[in-house]
Order: structure tokens, then C-alpha cells, then sequence
């Protein structure tokens, strides 16, 4: 029913369905309506990180250690939790610099060194290569297997010959094939690849499903759900020591130790920095992924344990490989359809992860690795050729059938010896190597480049010595002899009891002293050591990378170029072509209409920079534009200038701010005087209305009653006295007026004369009560004085202080109760002031009315039926003098409650000298 | 990209809670004999434990803003 032509038919369909993925994907792409935009997708490619390991390897590492398996996914699930802080932050650098590599990365980091590009590329290669072994291992394991349907027999690997004469072989150069055509049908500056993600998407679907449906199958189809698997499991000794953590799962140190891997694994390893970073299509996808992603984790793990212990009961004596319980348990129970769905499942975990991981290794063997020496060969004469694109891409196809083939040898030579997640293990303890250069590269700025290199080569030898040397020394291909004994029969070197350290699982051991070595150097070097200025600025925009809104290095530099030699460098990486529209749309953006109209000035060469590492790496891009530009090398003492200028510009923009703000103040200040200035200019013309409207009063009647004294001669004396009366009044009321308003206009300029004295204030009231007591005796107004007997004296000007007092009382006598007449006036002393109070029994001012009463011209009442009483300049006299001393003049009063009008005179107004107090009475 | 401050401080809390949560000694407390439900408690409480984690992360990146 299931014969090897169904298998490799259905299987060769679901290929070409992911390359109709992938080609829809491109195609939706190129028209801008990408599919893979959307946070979702982005879960799913994430989700690359789940390859055969978890698929086969889970349910094999569960088989011998439990829940031995989970520290693998829980490590990805913590780190999700700071991807808020260090993957936003690994974008965003990587967005702004075009970096498309881990190895661009860390090159670029450390001041763009090519060194440490190939160096990182070097340890990616060999440190992924058992990686993808793994996954050749468990297609190839898979295909034996269901091929055998419906029995269950493991593959016998003895007899295969290498390359021709064995099936994996064949497996790899499909993949190869695969990849190639997936990863590097063109040249891309910014090596996206929508498709590809589209895919891998989907791929991450169906393994999800497919290890669903086994789970399901097994743990409700075999048996009766969860409770059921475990309650039998407890049955078999060996079993229950499973789910116990601490004897068959190897000790907590370990359980902490793979957690660590893992959580560096999710971020470091090529694929995932690939899928993560360089795919993303907006840093939001991040925010959905920090929880979706590890629920893609939880969801593949829950029946992990299930099958493995469902496998164990089932196919006991151990005839069966527990990396192969996945497949085996449904070929056993005789389900072929549910067979080939996790056969394909399987298939996809290990494609997946080969085409990504395999496009990214190749990117950097060809940007890092291969291009650099080529470009230095001058016998090549490669500088000199127009168009290097295909060259590119042939690089990449060779770098990607080279990879395949070194894990296809890897497998065949070591592969045996190990359980999938044993060799996976190796893996991520290599690429756990950059996590020092890598976080401490975009938190830490004195990290140097020399740090950089001898931390990773350090890391990088030890995790040889001890992790990737003894798997070749157990599948015998190096003498046991190594690992028993160590190099050169020196016990203390044995590679997995380094210096006699014991007690480690192996890889525990290796990341302990790899982690020493590699951290050691990393930070004593760099605390040793100045960084350069190339480096002192590629720290500074990493370090800083969230706070800029748009990175540019273009500061940093200096010289000369022409735009020509800048497209023509462009051309020959990317094709002349697309260098040209690339340099259009420049044109474009800076407002020019042609390349021709381009000044070849630092943000253009910046620009051309950018593309080129998009392409070829920013090590190898930085180089190429430094081979057509005529550049002058910035010193450390330069760039700090450059960094010192940009505080000062920031200082100086602050400055600036700070003078806008307090011109913005005046510019009130200046609008409020100009109001003030209006209304001033309006009081004066209201004043000369009113003034001249107050003399006209009393002069018509002046002139009036002269004309009836003029026109009748014949009128008797009683009348013509009565007349002249009028007139004599009317003119000594136009004098005093005139008088008043000269008075108030020279205390208002300022220019009225003040002969200040010392003078006691009870004096002045007793002297104002006698000039009044005529006035007041002829109106029957009782007038009551009371004051202290001693009050210190006060500096003033005693004749106005008499004008301010008869002021007051002839008000009080004018609006006294014509009857029962009664006018207080009291002086007290308060703690600094002498107060005066002139208290009436009067009408009353409405409160409306009492701040009125102190302007010119304003008297209070009804000025149109009752005759004015006053000039109405008394009381504006009376404050302006009161003012002028220093003092406050205000009235409190009621309605027919009668006035009090209070005056404060302060001790120590106008005079410079203490008064001294014998002086005082 | 609005990053607000207390969204990035409660997943680093998180972080932290997660690394107590699946580490010695809080793991050792789980790994002796007893059942929920049927399943061993070990296996229960890190899976319990993993969904928990990943409610709450969820809830510190969709709840933002308050």
C-alpha cells in the first residue's frame, strides 16, 4: 500500500507545493502586497527553530531522560521574554546598517574587520555542520523506515559505501539542489527572501500538526489519554524513573546548562538571526512572537512524553531506535496514511531548517570568507571586472553544495554514534560562542575588536578540544585512546575532564570552560586595550542604537570620490542596472533630476556603503569603497571631536531653545505693556473730556448769570447779589478744580514737591479737626477724635497729610445723616504702620461703587438728578498722596451703614535713618 | 514603535520569575512520587508552569498603554 514510488512521489509534491508557496510569495512581493507581513507568519518562520531534533530527537531524549528534553524550548521561552531589550535592539541595528549575517554583525560591531567576519563564518561552518547532519540522519533514518512498511525494521547502516553507493548522499544533493533554487535564484541587496519565508511557514504548519496527530493518535487512539500512558508507565520501574528530574534526566547543572544554550541558540544561530532579523518586515511582528512563539513551542512539546513512553512500552527490549517512535508507532498500528503525514511533517523540519540555515552559512561563506581573499588576489584582476553578480551567485551555489556535503560526511563518519539532540547539543554549543561578542557588543562600548577575535577563537578551540574532537574520537575515527588520555597521554588534558574537572555532563563541561575562556579574553583584552576609531564609532552606533531615530556613519568620514566610480563599484556587485536605479532613486530622494546632478559627498558614499553590505557584507563593502575613494583616515581624536561637536550642537540647540522661550516671554511682556500703554492713552482722553466737561459746568453759569447782570441794569440789589454770589462760588469752585487737577497731575508725573518731615501724626489730626470744627458745627455733626497717647513719629509731608485728612472729613461731613450727624476718626498703631480711620454714619457706598470712588471724576450716585457734591479729584488726590508715602488707602462700608475710610501710613516710610525713639513722644 | 518603559520592565521581570520558576530548587520540589488528575506532578507543574509564564507574557504585550 505504501511503496517507495508513493513515498517519493507524495513527497516530491509537497515540494513543489512549497516552491508554488514560495513562488506566490515572491510574486505577491515583487507587486508590494507581501503575504508574509503580518505577525503571524512571522510566529510560523520563527518557528524554523523546531527541526527533526524536536520532531524525532524530543521523543528519543525523552525516552532515556524524561523531561530531559524541555530545557531546549523553556531557554527560548525566557529569552522571549527579553527580546523587548536585546532583539529589538539586534534589528534595529541590523535594519540600519543592512547587516544580513550574524558574521556582518559581529564584523560590523567591531569596527567592519573582515578578520573577524571570516572568523565567525569559519566557526558557523564547523560548529553547524553536525547540525545539519542531524537533519540528513533523520530524513534518511525516516525514509529507510517507511519504506520497510508495514514493518518496523531499523535501517542498517554498515554496509553503505560513501557518496554514490548510499542514500543520503542523494537526500543532501536534493537538498542542495532545493536550497539553491529556493535561496539564490538572484542577487538581493537586502537578502530578503519573502518566499522562502512564505514556506517555511507553511512547514512549521504541518510538523505542528503532524506530531499533533501522532500525539493524539497515541495517546487517545493507543491509549485511554494522558492519565492512562502515565498510570501504566508508574507500572515499569525503569519507566517511572523518567518522571523524576534529578536521576535519569542528569543533574539540575545540566538542566541549567541546556537552558542556557537554548536560550542563546534561539537568537544566534544563522537561521534564526536570518528569520528573525533579516526577514522581518517590521519590528511590531516582535511583540505578537515574544508570546506566540514560545505557545508554538509549548503546543509541539505536550506529547513528547506520551509517545516516548508509549514507544517504550509498546516496542520493548529496545529493538526500536526512541528517535524513531514518532513514525514507528503508527507503522506499527498499521495507520499508513497517519505514517506518511509524519513522514512529511519530518520532512519538513529537516528542510526547513536546511534551506534556512544553509542560505545564511552561504551568505556569509561567500560575503566573509570567500569574496575578501578573492577581491586581495590582484592576479584574479576581480577589481577590474564590471559585473561581479554572477560571480556572487555562483559562490553561494558552490558554498551551499559544500556545506551539505560536509554535514553529509559529518553524518556519515560521526552521525552513528549520537542521538539526534546529542548532536544538535554540539551545535549550539558552538554557536553559544558569540553570545559574549554579541551582547556584550551592543551594551558595552569599550568591547575592542582584538577582545572580540580572541574571545571567539578561544571559545571557539576549546568547544573543539572538547565538544566536536571526542565526537569524532566515539565514532572512531580518531583513536578512544584521545578521550581516555588526553593529548599527548597528558592526563590533564583529557578533553572532557579538562584540568580533572569531573562531575559534568559533557556538554555542561564544555560551555564551563569554553565560557571562561571565551568571556576571559573578550573582556580582559578589551579592558586592556584603546579601540581604534573605526571601532570607537561602529560602538557607539550599536550601544546607542535605540536611542538614535536614524543611525548614520556618515559623519565619520572623510574624502574624496566621484560619483561614477561609485555606480560603477555598485554595478559590478549588484549588475549595472539596478546600481543605476538604485542611484536614481537617491537622485530622486536629495531632489536632483539625474546621477549626473550627484555631489559625491560623504552621505552618498555612506549610501553606497549601505547597499554594498546588503550584497557582499559590510567588511568586504567597506573595503570595496575604500578601494575607489580617495579617503583620509579620521583619528580616535578626530571621531571624539566629531562625538564632542554633536554635544555641542546639542548644548548650542538647548541654548537656543531656552533664548526662543525667553523672547517669547518678553514679546508678552512687551504685548501686555502695549495694552497697558493703550489704556493709558484711553484714561487720558477720557480725562480730558471729563476735565473739560467739568469746567464747562461751572463756567456756563458763570456766564450765564454774568449775561443776565449785563442785559439787566434795572435789577434790584437782592437779586444781583444773589447773582454775583453764584458767580464769586462758581468761580472759586472752577479755581480749586483747576488747582486739583494741576495737583494730581504733577503727583502723577511725579514732578509735585514733597517737604518731608518728621512729623507726629497726632498733630496733623488734631489740627484737621480744627480746621473742620467750624464746617462741622454748622452741619450739627458730632465729631469724636481718639487716639494713643504716644505714637512714634512718621517722615512725611505734613501739608499733605492735612489735604489728605480734610479731604476725608469734608467727605464724611458731606455724606453724613443730615440729623444725627456722627464722624469718628481714629488713629491706632499697628505693628509697622500708623492707620488712620475716618468712620461716618452716612448713606453708605455699595460695594459695587467702592473701589469706583478712588478714580477721577467718579461720584457716586445719580450725577444726572442729584447736584456733584465734589470735583471728584479729592479721593484720586487723596490715594495718589497716601501712595506716594508708601501707605494704602481703601473704604469699608455698606448701604446705609454708614462709611469707614482707612488710611495706613508706614513708620519707616521715606526715611533713610532710624528713628530714634527719644525723639518720639 | 511605542515602547513604553513598563512593558519591557514586567517581561524582564518575568525573565526572572521564569529562570526561578524552571530552575533549582523551585524544580525539586516536584520530582518526587504523586499524581493530578492521573499525570506525575513534575510533568504537570512545568507544563502548568510553561502555560502560566506564557498567559502572562502575553498579557504584558497585548496590555499596554495603562
Amino acid at each position: 500500500m505504501l511503496t517507495g514510488a508513493t513515498i517519493v512521489l507524495v513527497s516530491f509534491a509537497y515540494v513543489g507545493l512549497l516552491f508554488a508557496i514560495a513562488y506566490y510569495g515572491d510574486k505577491r512581493a515583487d507587486a508590494g502586497r507581501s503575504i508574509i507581513a503580518n505577525p503571524y507568519i512571522y510566529v510560523l518562520s520563527l518557528a524554523v527553530y523546531c527541526t527533526s531534533w524536536t520532531f524525532y530527537g524530543s521523543v528519543g531524549r525523552a525516552a532515556t531522560s524524561g523531561i530531559g528534553f524541555l530545557p531546549i524550548y523553556l531557554g527560548p521561552t525566557l529569552m522571549a521574554a527579553l527580546w523587548w531589550y536585546v532583539m529589538l535592539k539586534i534589528i534595529r541595528i541590523s535594519k540600519a546598517n543592512r547587516i544580513t549575517s550574524i558574521a556582518d554583525f559581529i564584523a560590523s560591531r567591531y569596527g567592519k574587520s573582515q578578520m573577524l567576519g571570516g572568523l565567525v563564518t569559519i566557526i558557523l561552518v564547523i560548529g553547524i555542520v553536525p547540525y545539519i547532519s542531524l537533519q540528513l540522519k533523520a530524513i534518511s533514518t525516516s525514509f529507510s523506515i517507511i519504506l520497510k512498511y508495514p514493518e518496523v525494521v531499523m535501517p542498517d547502516k554498515a554496509g553503505a559505501a560513501l557518496f554514490l553507493g548510499d542514500n543520503t548522499f542523494y537526500i543532501a544533493m536534493l537538498l542542495a539542489a532545493f536550497t539553491i533554487l529556493f535561496g539564490t535564484r538572484h542577487l538581493d541587496a537586502t537578502e530578503r527572501h519573502e518566499g522562502l519565508v512564505a514556506a517555511i511557514a507553511f512547514e512549521s504548519v504541518v510538523k505542528l500538526l503532524a506530531f499533533i496527530a501522532v500525539g493524539l493518535f497515541v495517546t487517545f487512539g493507543m491509549y485511554n489519554g494522558f492519565g492512562d500512558i502515565f498510570t501504566r508507565a508508574a507500572e515499569v520501574p525503569q519507566l517511572y524513573a523518567l518522571l523524576m528530574l534529578g536521576d535519569a534526566s542528569g543533574s539540575y547543572t545540566t538542566w541549567a546548562s541546556f537552558t542556557f544554550l537554548s536560550m542563546m541558540a534561539i537568537m544566534f544561530l544563522p537561521r534564526q538571526f536570518q528569520v528573525t532579523v533579516v526577514e522581518n518586515v517590521n519590528e511590531r511582528h516582535l511583540n505578537k512572537a515574544i508570546w506566540l512563539f514560545p505557545l508554538y513551542l509549548f503546543a509541539i512539546n505536550i506529547f513528547v512524553l506520551p509517545i516516548a513512553l508509549g514507544g517504550l512500552m509498546h516496542f520493548q527490549g529496545g529493538s526500536v531506535d526512541a528517535d524513531t517512535f514518532v513514525l514507528t508507532l503508527p507503522i506499527a498500528q498499521q495507520q499508513p496514511i497517519l505514517a506518511l503525514f509524519v513522514f512529511i511533517g519530518g520532512l519538513s523540519a529537516a528542510t526547513g531548517m536546511v534551506i534556512v540555515e544553509t542560505i545564511a552559512l552561504s551568505t556569509m561563506v561567500c560575503n566573509d570568507l570567500i569574496m575578501p581573499v578573492l577581491l586581495r588576489l590582484k592576479a584574479l584582476r576581480l577589481n577590474e571586472k564590471i559585473d561581479l553578480s554572477g560571480l556572487f551567485l555562483a559562490i553561494r551555489r558552490g558554498a551551499i553544495v559544500f556545506i551539505l556535503v560536509l554535514g553529509y560526511l559529518y553524518f556519515y563518519f560521526a552521525g552513528e554514534a549520537y542521538a539526534l539532540v546529542s548532536i544538535g547539543l554540539i551545535s549550539f554549543s558552538a554557536v553559544a560562542q558569540f553570545a559574549p561578542a554579541i551582547i556584550g557588543g551592543i551594551f558595552w562600548k569599550s568591547g575592542t575588536r582584538t577582545g572580540a577575535i580572541c574571545g571567539l577563537s578561544a571559545g571557539f578551540l576549546v568547544w573543539l578540544y572538547t565538544l566536536l574532537l571526542p565526537s569524532f574520537a566515539k565514532s572512531g575515527w580518531l583513536p578512544i585512546t584521545f578521550l581516555s588520555e588526553g593529548i599527548f597521554g597528558l592526563d590533564l588534558l583529557r578533553p572532557q575532564q579538562l584540568f580533572g574537572l569531573s562531575g559534568l555532563d559533557d556538554i555542561s563541561h564544555c560551555l564551563f570552560w569554553s565560557m571562561l575562556a571565551n568571556i576571559g579574553c573578550y573582556v580582559g583584552i578589551s579592558l586592556l586595550q584603546k579601540p581604534s576609531a573605526a571601532e570607537h564609532s561602529q560602538a557607539n552606533l550599536f550601544v546607542d542604537a535605540l536611542k538614535q531615530s536614524s543611525t548614520s556613519g556618515s559623519r565619520f568620514w572623510r574624502g574624496i570620490a566621484s560619483v561614477d566610480d561609485l555606480v560603477a563599484l555598485l554595478g559590478r556587485f549588484l549588475g549595472p542596472k539596478r546600481a543605476r536605479e538604485a542611484f536614481t532613486l537617491y537622485a530622486r530622494s536629495r531632489g536632483e533630476k539625474t546621477i549626473k546632478a550627484l555631489v559625491a559627498d560623504a552621505d552618498l558614499v555612506h549610501y553606497t556603503e549601505s547597499l554594498l553590505a546588503g550584497a557582499i557584507g559590510s567588511a568586504s563593502a567597506r573595503a570595496m569603497v575604500a578601494s575607489v575613494v580617495d579617503e583620509e583616515p579620521l583619528g580616535i581624536d578626530e571621531v571624539m571631536t566629531i562625538i564632542d561637536e554633536a554635544s555641542q550642537v546639542l548644548a548650542y540647540s538647548r541654548q537656543l531653545e531656552q533664548k526662543s522661550h525667553e523672547l517669547e516671554a518678553a514679546t508678552n511682556e512687551l504685548r501686555d505693556a502695549n495694552h497697558r500703554l493703550q489704556e493709558l492713552d484711553r484714561l487720558k482722553d477720557d480725562f480730558i473730556s471729563t476735565v473739560t466737561h467739568e469746567l464747562r459746568t461751572p463756567l456756563t453759569s458763570i456766564r450765564a448769570f454774568s449775561e443776565i447782570l449785563s442785559d439787566n441794569p434795572q435789577l434790584d440789589t437782592g437779586q444781583r447779589e444773589k447773582f454775583l454770589g453764584i458767580i464769586i462760588k462758581e468761580s472759586e469752585r472752577l479755581t480749586r478744580l483747576i488747582n486739583q487737577v494741576l495737583d494730581l497731575s504733577k503727583i502723577e508725573s511725579g514732578n509735585a514737591e514733597w517737604h518731608s518731615s518728621e512729623i507726629d501724626m497726632r498733630e496733623v489730626l488734631d489740627d484737621s479737626v480744627t480746621a473742620v470744627s467750624q464746617l462741622f458745627s454748622e452741619q450739627n455733626i458730632a465729631l469724636e477724635t481718639s487716639a494713643p497717647s504716644v505714637v512714634p513719629p512718621i517722615v512725611a509731608d505734613r501739608d499733605r497729610l492735612m489735604q489728605v485728612m480734610l479731604n476725608l472729613l469734608s467727605n464724611a461731613a458731606k455724606f453724613c445723616e443730615r440729623q444725627d450727624g456722627r464722624v469718628i476718626v481714629r488713629l491706632t498703631q499697628e505693628q509697622d504702620a500708623l492707620r488712620i480711620d475716618v468712620i461716618d454714619n452716612g448713606i453708605g457706598i455699595s460695594p459695587g461703587d467702592q473701589e469706583v470712588i478712588f478714580d477721577k471724576f467718579r461720584q457716586v450716585g445719580d450725577t444726572l438728578t442729584q447736584k456733584p457734591m465734589g470735583s471728584g479729584l479729592g479721593l484720586a488726590i487723596t490715594r495718589e498722596i497716601i501712595s506716594h508715602f508708601g501707605g494704602k488707602l481703601w473704604v469699608t462700608s455698606s448701604p446705609g451703614a454708614g462709611s469707614t475710610f482707612s488710611f495706613t501710613l508706614p513708620l519707616r516710610s521715606g526715611s533713610k535713618f532710624q528713628v530714634p525713639s527719644s525723639r518720639s513722644k | 514603535m511605542i515602547r513604553s518603559g513598563v512593558t519591557g520592565q514586567r517581561l524582564a521581570a518575568l525573565f526572572l520569575l521564569g529562570c526561578l520558576l524552571f530552575n533549582y530548587p523551585l524544580l525539586s520540589l516536584f520530582t518526587g512520587r504523586g499524581e493530578i488528575f492521573g499525570i506525575p506532578v513534575l510533568y504537570a507543574y512545568v507544563f502548568a508552569a510553561w502555560a502560566l509564564f506564557i498567559g502572562l507574557m502575553a498579557l504584558a504585550v497585548e496590555k499596554r498603554g495603562d
